[in-house]
């Protein structure tokens, strides 16, 4: 019986919070790296918005199944990653990071505000607490079956990046010394993008909103390791995993009730982040 | 020396249409020999650096590098070939000296492979050669100015490259690191590394070039063996101020002769 617990609820929660844990750090590491900015975070792009616009929609109209929130989620924060990029391309002024930035800025506006919207519209004694419930973030509910949907894009993408982690390095300096050596960077940084996000797009719809993970673990790993991709990047996913797995089991175990990880990841984060930035030495340019 | 390193004909390049840059720009640089760019700001000598790199495409003309149309490389071949120094390199995050200059091996890589011991060797050797080896484990953005332009000219060199372009590389540099800087790109140039820089500082040019090219509004004004070019006349031409050209022993020096303001003329 125990070892049925533990096969069918315990081991694929736990795998799932390694998983994101590790996919939300490395995603932070790679946007930070292509955006040469150590504050940025998945929640760029559109990204995590889109995710939750696309859970709003599938519980609001679309009957609310698990899968089909997953689907949905998975769907919007790949629209948004895909509306940032158009967005970005149609803007006249300023570079391609400062672009996408702004796009991802605009996009992520547009859902929240959609978002709010759906909210605005939803039964509040059903469907508008099933939305904050999930937006709120937890892997209470996952089976395996959940994990073997998610597993394939989140191990492709976590693949790519850990090949192309030297790559990464070369696309973090300026545009023309990295032309100059040998990078076809507009064409490196999407295929890294869409490997990256993609990951953190499938995860989030099984998860919901997990912030900051993907903020501090890039902080705490350059720290440790250096801010060579070489080492940043596996690095930021053994971080990453060991983050994901400690605080899903402090949100399951805290209190009588869980606490949805959202919450705790935040609140970790947070204060982990006032540590880093009151002792480290982070350049803002 | 043998046929042209580098050949460009005809180059048109402009941001805008309205706005040309290069104005039908043609030249060509010998293998082994040292090129340098004069001319006023705005005038297009980055322009015309990225345009050989093939970071930026003219709208006509040609460019050929080492015999061969850089439209007919590979971004990884020519960047084997033709290595950049910038005018400011902004390394992010903290990477170390030697961890930066790494990078400068990409291009001799495998698009997925890591550097191996023998390229970390490779890398020291350049930073001695340099004598920045003690810099190996400190934080790029902690240097000098100094420091950092001949750990950027490390970068650049561990490429390997057949042509070395320089934006301004004396520019942030005092004296004694400009001799030094000189000084490592005529030994190159000895080795065969064919070099080009833009320069705001006539005399830099003066202590190394064997040939000076002249742009003036995006087109070459003149260009040929230093003695030829680098005189009074035309450099008055290029600057629109009144610029001496005298020599000392042997050696052209240059004087901006409005340069100096005398007593009445200073502003209180």
């Amino acid at each position: 019986m125990a070892q049925r617990l533990v096969w069918l609820l315990r081991l694929p929660r736990i795998i799932t919070a390694a998983l994101l844990g590790a996919t939300l750090a490395v995603c932070g590491t790679v946007l930070q790296m292509i955006f040469r900015n150590p504050i940025v975070e998945p929640g760029f792009l559109g990204v995590s918005q889109g995710a939750a616009f696309g859970a709003a929609v599938a519980i609001l109209w679309l009957g609310g199944g698990r899968l089909t929130v997953e689907l949905s989620a998975s769907l919007f924060a790949l629209l948004g990653l895909a509306g940032s990029f158009i967005l970005a391309r149609t803007i006249k002024f300023g570079g391609w990071v400062l672009r996408l930035i702004l796009s991802g800025i605009v996009v992520s506006a547009l859902f929240s505000s959609g978002l709010g919207v759906l909210k605005y519209l939803a039964d509040p004694l059903t469907q508008l607490q099933e939305i904050t419930f999930w937006l709120l973030g937890g892997l209470w509910s996952v089976t395996w079956k959940d994990l073997l949907y998610v597993a394939p894009v989140v191990m492709i993408g976590l693949l790519v990046v850990y090949l192309m982690r030297w790559r990464l390095n070369v696309l973090a300096l300026g545009q023309d010394t990295a032309f100059s050596l040998g990078a076809e960077t507009n064409r490196e940084r999407l295929v890294l993008l869409i490997a990256a996000v993609s990951a953190t797009a499938v995860l989030t719809a099984l998860s919901g909103i997990v912030g900051w993970i993907g903020l501090i673990v890039p902080q705490i790993t350059r720290q440790l390791f250096g801010p060579s991709g070489q080492f940043a990047v596996p690095g930021s996913m053994l971080i990453g995993a060991i983050f994901g797995v400690v605080c899903d089991n402090l949100a399951r175990t805290l209190l009588a009730g869980e606490i949805p990880l959202g919450i705790l990841t935040s609140l970790i984060g947070a204060l982990l982040f006032v540590v880093i930035i009151n002792r480290s030495r982070i350049k803002l340019r | 020396m043998s046929g042209p390193m580098i050949s460009l004909k005809n180059i048109q390049f402009h941001y805008d249409p309205g706005k040309t840059i290069l104005n039908d720009l043609s030249l060509s640089v010998e293998k082994g020999s040292i090129t340098a760019i004069l001319g006023p700001n705005g005038t297009g000598k980055t322009t015309l650096l990225h345009t050989i790199l093939g970071l930026l495409a003219p709208q006509s003309g040609e460019i050929w590098v080492a015999g061969k149309s850089i439209r007919a490389y590979k971004r990884s071949e020519l960047s084997q070939v033709i290595a950049l120094v910038p005018q400011s390199e902004v390394v992010p995050f903290n990477f170390t000296v030697i961890e930066y200059v790494l990078l400068g091996r990409t291009p001799q890589l495998g698009f997925l492979d890591m550097p191996s011991a023998a390229d970390v060797d490779l890398v020291r050797g350049t930073l001695k050669l340099l004598e920045v080896n003690h810099l190996e484990h400190r934080a790029v953005t902690e240097l000098s100015g100094g420091e950092q332009q001949m750990v950027v000219l490390a970068r650049a060199l561990v490429q390997e490259p057949q042509v070395l372009l320089l934006d301004e590389p004396t520019s942030h540099l005092d004296l004694s690191n400009k001799g030094r800087l000189l000084k490592i790109l005529q030994t190159l140039a000895q080795q065969g590394v064919t070099i080009v820089f833009s320069t705001h500082d006539p005399d830099a040019a003066a202590m190394i070039a064997d040939h000076v090219i002249l742009l003036k509004a995006g087109a070459v004004l003149d260009a040929g063996l230093i003695f030829q070019v680098l005189t009074s006349a035309k450099l008055t031409e290029t600057y629109g101020t009144e610029v001496k050209v005298v020599s000392i022993d042997g050696r052209l020096v240059t004087l901006l002769i409005n340069g100096r303001f005398n007593e009445k003329e200073k502003v209180s």
